[in-house]
Formats: C-alpha cells, structure tokens, sequence
C-alpha cells in the first residue's frame, strides 16, 4: 500500500534543556524517539529548513501518465506558471502513487530543453530548417490540404458507386492524443473525404 | 488481483508495464500462481513462479497443446461450456478441418488465397457465410477489427447437443482439431519440453472451475504475427473452456502500449472504422445507409447490435446537424467509401508510388517506429509535403537531412522534394481531455500550465484547420464541400490561443437531446429517428447527468475493491465485460468465493458488487418470444451480448479470414517447416510482393542458412517506442543509453560475438549495427533435434535525435500483415548475426546486397506461399 511520507520539517522532541545540547545529535538519539539515529535525531539545520517543491506549489492538478496504457495517476505541481514537479496519485486505484521510470521522468518530457517550441519549415530541396510564423504555417497548410484534396479526389469508383473521397490526404497517429482530439481529427478528415487516416492501433 | 494463477505471454509486463505489475505481484503473493512464457527471461520471468522459454511465432502450437490437454483429460468447466458457449452447437457437415486438408480449412481458394466460409457455418445455416469473394474484400479492409466489440453475424436459432456427443458439435470438432498438438509435437515445435507444457496446463485448469479463476495476459508480442488474430482467439478458447470470461480474476488482458490506444480505436483514427466499432462505409458493400445499417445489424440476430440503426444515426446527426436528414439518410452520403487496403503500409508503398501528396504525422515517428524503415523514409521523401506535430525534433522530420538513406545517398537533401512543417506540439499537462487507458477506462486530465512558444493542441491545431478550410470554401456550390460546409464545427473556444473546449467535445462524443440538449446518461436513449446526437454511442454515459464523469478521482482507498467512482469505463462504467457469465445460468454466483453479479430474487434485478453487464431486470429465467431480434431476443442466460447467439465462440463461423480454429503456421521468415502441417505459413496473409520489400527464404525455399537465426524484438523499461518521448530524457537515456542485442552465450561462442562488443545484425532488407549483450536471459531452444538461435533487440533507438541516437531495429523487418487486422508480423523474423560493426556509407547497401544474392532473394520467384498438398490445386 503506498505510505504517506515523512514531513520533512519534523520536530525535535521538546525538552528542558539548553539549545546546544539538543542540537547534539547523540543526545537527541539517546533522549528521543528516534533510538537508532536514523531520523529526527540525526536531522541537520539545513535539511531542517529544506521544503519540497510540492509543498511550495502554487497548484496542483490531477492528471494521468502520457506513456503506457496503464493509466497511472500523476498529479502535477506548477508554480509561477511552471511545471515543477510531477508526482504518482496515492489516491489512484489503478497505480496507488507509484510511476515507472519513465512515469516519474516525465516532468522532464514537459519541461526538456530539447523540446520544439517553435515552428520550423523545410522547403522543397532546402538542406536546412527555416523560421515560420504559426499563423503562416496553417494557412499553408491550410492551402495545400484543399490542393492535394483536389488532386487526389475520386468521385466515383469504374462502376459509377459513390466514393466521395481524396487519396491524396494521409494521417498516421492518435494513440498518444486525448480521445477529443482524435475525435476532431476523424470528423475533419472525414468531412474532407481523406480516408487514409491511421494509428499506432494498426501497429 | 483476484486471479489465482496468471499466465503471463507475448508481455513482458513487468517491464512494458510496470505499475500494473504490481497488481500481479500482489496476486502471487495472496498465493496466485505466476507463469510466463517467453522467447527471454526478462523480470516479468524473474518474479514467475514458472518461466517457459519458447521459440518465437510459435503460441498457437504451445496453447494448443494445452487445449488438448484440457480437451484429453474432460478438465473443462463443463457446465460453463454448455451453457454459455457454443460448444454444444453443429456446424454444418460440409466442414473440413485443417486434420483433413493439410493445414487449411474447407473452402480455400487457392488462386486468390481466400476462404468461402460457407462450410464453416452452423448446420442449417450455410447461406450466412461469406464466399471468396467477399471474405477477400474482407482481409482488404481489416473487417476483424470492426468486429472488435462484436460478434459478426450468425442466425440466432441453431442445431445444439448438450450432451456434446454429436462428431459435428463444436466440442468434438474442438476435441479432434487439437489432438494432434501433444506434448511430444509441442516440444518438437516449440522447443518446450513436455513436462513443461503440462506444468502449465495443469497449474491453468487447477485454478479456474467454480472456486478458481486464471486470468490471461497478453500484449503486442501477440498481436505482431502473420497469425496474431488467432493467437488471441487460442487463448480465449482456453479461457472459455476453463469458465473464465466475465469473472473476477479472469478474463483476458490486452496490455497496450499507448496512454490512450484504446481510446483511438475506440474513437478511431483508422481507416476502416467510425467511432464505436461502426464500420466506414465500403464502396461496394454499403452503397446505400440500409445496406450500411443492415451489415452493423446483421438482419435479425440477437444482441445489442441491434441498436445499430440509433447508433449510426446519432453519429451523423453528431458531425452534420441540421442537415443530416430523414430525407437525405441523415447525410449518409457525406460519409467517403473505402474500397479496399487503405492501411498505414499500403500508404507507405504508395507514397514510394507517388500516390500520396500530404501526410500528417501526430505525435507518431513511423521514421523509427514503423516496420521496414527504409520503405518509410523513402515514402516521406517522395512527398509534396508532410505536416509532423511533436514534441521533439523526431527522426520523422528530419529524414531529408540525416537519415539513414542520406548517409547511403538514397536521399539526397537537395534532390528531395517534400516540404516539411514541424509544427510543436502541447504536451499531456498543457491541455485537458481523456485518455482511455487499457481496460477501457476514461481519465480526464486537468490542464496544469499553458503551452510554451508556438505549441498547441492537436484539439488546437484541427479545429482551426478546419476553421481555415472552411473559411476558403465558403459559398462553394460544388457537391464534394457539403460535408466540410455543414459540418458542425461551433466549439467554444477560450484563452488567448483560442483553443477549443475539450469538455464541449467530450459532451457531443457522450451524445445529447436535440431538442433539450440534455446529455445522454446511457446508449439506451440513443434514437434512430434524429431525435439525438452522439459522437461514439459506446461512450454515451461518460457525461450523464451532465457531468464529467471521467473527471472522477474518488479515492481509491475510500472505496471497494471495484473502485466504481473513479474515471469511468465504457460501456456504461462496467468494470469486467460480459459479467452475467459470474453468475451460473440460473444466477446465482458460481461460487461464494468467486461472487462477482447475481440475480436479486427479492429485489428482481440483477445485482453485485459491479454493474450488471447486462438488462439489469431480465431474469436469469427470461426466453425472448418467437420472432424477437435484438437485445430482446438475448435469453436471461445469455451472457454474451454483443454475440448474435448469446454466446461465447470456441469455433467462429463467420468474421475471421483465416479460419474458424486456430492453426499453428510458421512465420512468414521461420528457419524451420512447419511440423504439424504442409501448409508452412498463414495461407491467407497480407504480402507486398515488390523488390522494396524482400524477404528472407524460409521453407521450401533453399538458402535459408544465410538468415539462420530467430529474432524478436520489444520495450525497455526506460524507453518509449521509437524513444521521441524518451530518448529525448536525459534521465532515461542515462539509464539505458544505447542500443544493443541480446545473444545467448553459445551464439556469441558460434559467431566470435563479444560482450559490449558491436555487432551487425542482417537481414534482406538492412543491416544494423549493436552493442552486444551476452546473457543467459537467451538460450538456445532444442527445436525438432536441432539447436535454434534467438536474438533480442530493442526498437527504440533511431538515427538523427535524441540524446542517444542508433541504429533501428524496425529496419531490419519486412512488411507482411496478419489478414484479419493488417498488422505487420514483427515479433519474429530471421536474421544474421556478425561480429563488429556495420559499414557505412553506400558500402552498407553492397553488404545488404551481397546477402540478398547469397539468399537468391533477387531471383527468388513468386512467393509459394500455399504449400499444402491439398491447396495446390
């Protein structure tokens, strides 16, 4: 089952004795609770006034491991607009607080230098990316979509039967999005008529 | 949890899967018994009471052999046979066997390589099955997977013998199929000695009956087969034969991979499905919306198909409003038809044809992902352009500057035409909505922080996609924009971004009055008269009494074991599907141990500690009145319901294109013939005959010593498939950092291989280079009185990103599919193995070559793919 941890801050047991003496570990192991010296007595000043980031956190959301399909619960803790750490949910049935090594990295895929933030464009024969506006790129994307809707389309099949439809249009992904988004994404592609649309369900 | 022995095959779970290990952890130690069975020892191994190596591609012969055992030895739950499967029903005396016919089944048609299934039906009823014909339309359009939540069509009165006696009753034919899967042919073929085979047998049946359940683990290491469609169906016939479907500590578990691959199958982004399991129309067979309602229904049989009519129509009335009609077949016509195989690797090869101008990569990296590399890259090189949305610079955007092929001088930068947008993407906490995670449970997630820079939703970037196309077409009269133009398309959008609302999304998916705009509370209230509207009726529920109810965190500790108030899994928040079948026929709990749902005689409806898979005021005691369809015609002891008998099937009459058993073939690349049969490998199997995807020789063909080992591919805990979600860690690239291959210790005596030393791996597609990995975690099986070797690989690594970048196993395989659902068969292949490192440059491609001739697979003529003595016609 998981266990609630240990508060950082704890308490040295309150005596009537002069400051420098409590502050001596031996004594406090010898006089307090914690008889084997592995926990309060031996506790430094500094890591006294040490504070987790979970507990500084301006907010904390509910929210569900983005690798397998197990489902693990994450809660994840911002401060000043900033992710700041991501923890496993005690309160989920499914995981019990726990996450694998990738689950408990995965403040490091939101947060990771390496991520793209903007958007980068490779023109046709270019050896190297460009800088693109976003609103840019989806007017040209937007542009070439209805192109290569009009190049690929098929009214009919050789037997006059209705197809409706472009070839000229693929997708392949879904399996890491949210089921709204993937909801969207099948109702505008089948609205375009584009049918080759697929996932790593396939796969 | 609950399970008193879990068989644990095709997963690694304990890796792949780790949290959810611990549920098993958990069993083992209330005195669960843990076997596994796999090609290496992994951790999943370590922690099993039982590991049993096996050969690769081999399942179906190993689980056969258990079937016999269970079958041989009247260990079945017999009562749950009789009662809720379809043991005691005759098949039509027409039917041939694989025992009869050389490997294949009753109505092959060699030149076309299909079935006629009319031989396979039940007696009586011979004119449902499909012809050639049709079932090879079928195999085009991967029609098992839009079967996936149900039974395809059988009439619901049929021919049994409960006594089981009949020579053409399911059981019997049952009986005689698997006898020849003994323990000595299990060793033969598997390389698992018999006493092991019957160790796993025995421990199977002694915990499942009346006191006992054994629950069946899964995950891609059976999907990725040629035959991986009836490894699964092997095991639900165990699994049903033992009385475990639909009880607690049963079942069968498909671990998938992906936080929400269910959920984009359930809502597909697939090319031959609409949400909720409803097929996209085919050109040919769903001409008109009653043909294309008709074959969702399938006529008059039995079963909550029969809503098919109110599913459909919500779904239509859900994307075109207004204007989806009585009159116009609620806009039926706006719906495009496929035609045949429009799936990921016929896109790939037309792509390399030049058939696909644009292609959208969302949050996928086929570049390393994929099977056969190379033929990816390629295609996207061939491109007008190609959008990729990610959170990383992935190899699947970069493939024009240092690819693989660049370095061959197949892909020249400035020669390659494709226009490349990498659009980034929001990650799981910069925006809100559900995953489905892998037993069908809807998690909403709670947005933290906004999106850095440019990144956006996918929700984000379709919505305003479609925006913008709307925005250039509007005042088209032109017929092929009526669907763009009256689609609804009015989210309510909010932030700076204006990004749309995923909850919006999430109450048109759940379904909603038209008149009220009430949501929906279940697929019940769902109507064929345009009254309602509902994006994926198998999810009507999750926003009833309109409220989230995926957003549900109750915790965990302040509930029962169930856990019924946290998130919700459809349909209808059920837990265990089909769990009429805990309770014996009569409703009462098999047995108080294994109490799950049971009829209330007081109360008059069914009750239990889940809610009743089933219409919760039928009596156990209910027969339908002649003439009834639908869910009305389901009798009180039906527990199947989406079936069109009610119940579980041990023999498929109709719906699979490779027949209605399980059959052991070898895979499609096997260094050895198949021992059981003449018929080598799936007969029915999807290949691409074209010199761009060669394949190794494999029996009869001769020069298979140039390919003589076995490899398998899988996860590493750290990493994420084609590692653009790990790789890019630094964390997790710390903890396994480069790619590498496991070899027994006697191979890499046989082949000078040395321990973190590299290694080139070969097959006729590619060669890569590895660290190499001495282990004993491999060894070499005894199979048919000859040592075979196998090879383990992990298929993460890719060349060009990541803070640790190598060569990709995914290059290495070939692309044949498994006919039933088009997925590739890369868990098995043949391969060789050499010490050092691969050469570079366009020598790389002479060292591939020089194999290729050496194999004669330049010259190889068409593939033989029918070997049966009985298919040659």
């Amino acid at each position: 089952m998981w266990v609630s941890r240990p508060r950082w801050r704890g308490r040295v047991p309150a005596m009537e004795v002069t400051g420098w003496l409590r502050a001596w570990p031996l004594y406090r192991q010898l006089t307090g609770d914690d008889r084997l010296g592995r926990g309060v007595a031996v506790r430094s000043r500094r890591t006294e006034d040490l504070v987790a980031r979970t507990d500084e956190a301006d907010s904390v959301v509910r929210s569900v491991c983005p690798y397998c399909a197990v489902g693990c619960g994450q809660r994840v803790y911002t401060q000043d607009g900033q992710v700041t750490q991501i923890e496993g949910d005690p309160d989920s049935p499914i995981s019990r607080g726990r996450l694998c090594p990738k689950g408990a990295a995965s403040k490091n895929l939101v947060t990771s230098p390496l991520r793209q933030t903007k958007v980068r464009y490779r023109r046709p024969f270019g050896t190297g990316w460009e800088e693109l506006d976003l609103d840019t790129a989806m007017e040209m994307i937007a542009d070439r979509v209805l192109a290569a809707r009009r190049d690929g389309w098929e009214d009919a099949d050789p037997d006059g039967r209705p197809l409706n439809r472009t070839t000229g249009i693929a997708s392949l992904g879904g399996a890491t999005l949210d089921n709204e988004e993937n909801y969207l994404i099948k109702k505008l592609f089948t609205a375009l008529g584009a049918i080759q649309v697929e996932n790593q369900a396939r796969i | 949890m609950n399970a008193d022995c879990i068989i644990i095959q095709g997963s690694n779970m304990a890796e792949a899967h780790p949290v959810g290990f611990q549920w098993v952890v958990e069993a083992k130690l209330r005195g669960a018994k843990v076997i596994h069975i796999d090609p290496r020892f992994t951790r999943t191994s370590a922690l099993a009471d039982t590991f049993v190596p096996i050969r690769a591609g081999t399942d179906i012969a190993f689980l056969g052999g258990v079937i016999n055992h269970v079958l041989s030895n009247d260990l079945d739950f017999r009562e749950y046979v009789v009662a809720y499967t379809n043991a005691a029903t005759i098949v039509s005396e027409r039917f041939a066997d694989t025992e009869d016919l050389d490997g294949l089944f009753s109505g092959f048609d060699p030149a076309s390589r299909t079935y006629d299934e009319s031989s396979w039906q039940y007696a009586g009823n011979e004119d449902a099955g499909g012809d050639s014909e049709e079932t090879g339309a079928r195999r085009q359009v991967a029609s098992a997977l839009q079967h996936e939540s149900h039974g395809p069509g059988i009439d619901s009165e049929v021919e049994r013998d409960e006594t089981l006696q009949h020579p053409r009753c399911v059981f019997q034919i049952l009986k005689r199929h698997f006898a020849r899967y003994t323990p000595e042919m299990v060793e033969r073929v598997c390389g698992v000695p018999a006493e092991q085979l019957l160790e796993v047998a025995k421990a199977w049946a002694a915990a499942s009956g009346r006191e006992r359940t054994t629950t069946l683990v899964y995950s891609v290491g059976w999907t990725q087969h040629s035959t991986g469609v009836q490894y699964i169906r092997t095991g639900t016939i165990l699994q049903l034969l033992l009385g475990n479907m639909g009880r607690p500590g049963g079942g069968i578990l498909a671990l998938r991979g992906h936080a929400s691959i269910q959920g984009s199958t359930d809502i597909p982004t697939l090319f031959n499905l609409l949400p909720g399991y409803l097929p996209m129309p085919h050109v040919a067979q769903h001409e008109r919306f009653d043909d294309w309602i008709g074959a969702i229904r399938h006529g008059d049989q039995k079963g909550f198909w029969g809503g098919a009519p109110a599913y459909a129509t919500s779904l239509l009335k859900a994307w075109w409003g207004d204007a989806a009609t009585v009159d116009n077949d609620f806009a039926y016509g706006y719906l495009p038809r496929i035609s045949g195989d429009h799936g990921t690797y016929r896109q790939v090869l037309d792509m390399i044809d030049g058939r696909i101008k644009g292609y959208f990569l969302l949050g996928q990296n086929p570049a390393v992902g994929s099977a056969h590399g190379k033929a990816q890259r390629l295609g996207m090189a061939n491109l007008d352009w190609l959008v990729v949305r990610d959170l990383f610079e992935i190899e699947s955007a970069t493939f024009w500057k240092d690819g693989p092929e660049v370095a061959t001088g197949e892909i020249v930068p400035e020669e390659c035409r494709t226009e490349v947008f990498l659009l980034p993407a929001a990650s799981h906490v910069e925006k809100e909505g559900t995953f489905t995670q892998t037993q069908r449970m809807l998690q909403w997630r709670e947005k933290a922080v906004e999106p850095p820079g440019d990144c956006r939703s996918e929700l984000w970037f379709f919505f305003h996609l479609g925006r913008l196309v709307r925005e250039r077409l509007a005042g088209s009269q032109d017929g092929r924009d009526r669907p763009l133009l009256d689609l609804t398309w009015d989210y309510p959008v909010h932030g700076r971004h204006d990004e749309p609302s995923a909850d919006a999304v999430l109450r048109e998916v759940n379904g909603f009055d038209l008149v009220t705009g009430r949501p929906l509370a279940s697929s019940g209230e769902l109507r064929a008269d345009g009254s309602t509207a509902g994006g994926c009726w198998i999810y009507t529920g999750v926003y009833a009494g309109g409220v989230n109810q995926a957003a549900r965190r109750r915790p965990g500790s302040e509930q029962d074991w169930v856990a019924a108030e946290w998130g919700w899994v459809w349909p209808a928040n059920r837990r265990i599907l089909y769990n009429r079948a805990s309770a014996d026929p009569e409703g009462r709990p098999w047995s108080e141990r294994k109490a799950y749902v049971w009829w209330d005689d007081e109360l008059g409806r069914w009750t239990g500690h889940d809610v009743p898979d089933f219409q919760v005021d039928k009596p156990p005691w209910y027969r339908p009145p002649p003439g009834a369809t639908g869910a009305e015609a389901l009798a009180g002891d039906d527990p199947f319901i989406m079936q069109g008998d009610g119940k579980g099937w041990l023999f498929v009459p109709t719906g699979l294109v490779d027949g209605p058993l399980p059959t052991h073939y070898e895979p499609a690349e096997s260094p050895l013939p198949n021992r059981l049969y003449g018929q080598q490998s799936n007969p029915t199997r999807v290949v691409y005959e074209r010199a761009d995807n060669p394949r190794n020789p494999s029996p009869p063909d001769e020069h298979r010593e140039v390919f003589p080992f076995v490899f398998t591919t899988s996860r590493l805990t750290e990493h994420h498939t084609s590692g653009a979600m790990s790789r890019t860690l630094g964390y997790l690239a710390e903890l396994q950092p480069a790619m590498f291959v496991e070899v027994s210790p006697a191979l890499a005596r046989e082949r000078g291989l040395e321990h973190l030393g590299w290694a080139t791996i070969v097959t006729a597609r590619s060669a890569i280079e590895a660290r190499v990995l001495v282990t004993d975690r491999l060894r070499p099986l005894r199979v048919d009185g000859r040592p075979v070797h196998q090879v383990w690989l992990p298929y993460h690594w890719g060349v060009g990103s990541g803070l640790t970048t190598g060569d990709s196993a995914n290059d290495l395989m070939g692309v044949s599919l498994d006919p039933n659902v088009l997925i590739q068969d890369s868990k098995v292949g043949t391969c060789d193995v050499q010490p050092g490192r691969r050469p570079t440059g366009p020598a790389l491609l002479d060292l591939v070559a020089g194999y290729r001739t050496r194999a004669g697979v330049a010259s190889m003529a068409p593939e033989r793919i029918v070997t049966a003595e009985q298919g040659r016609g």
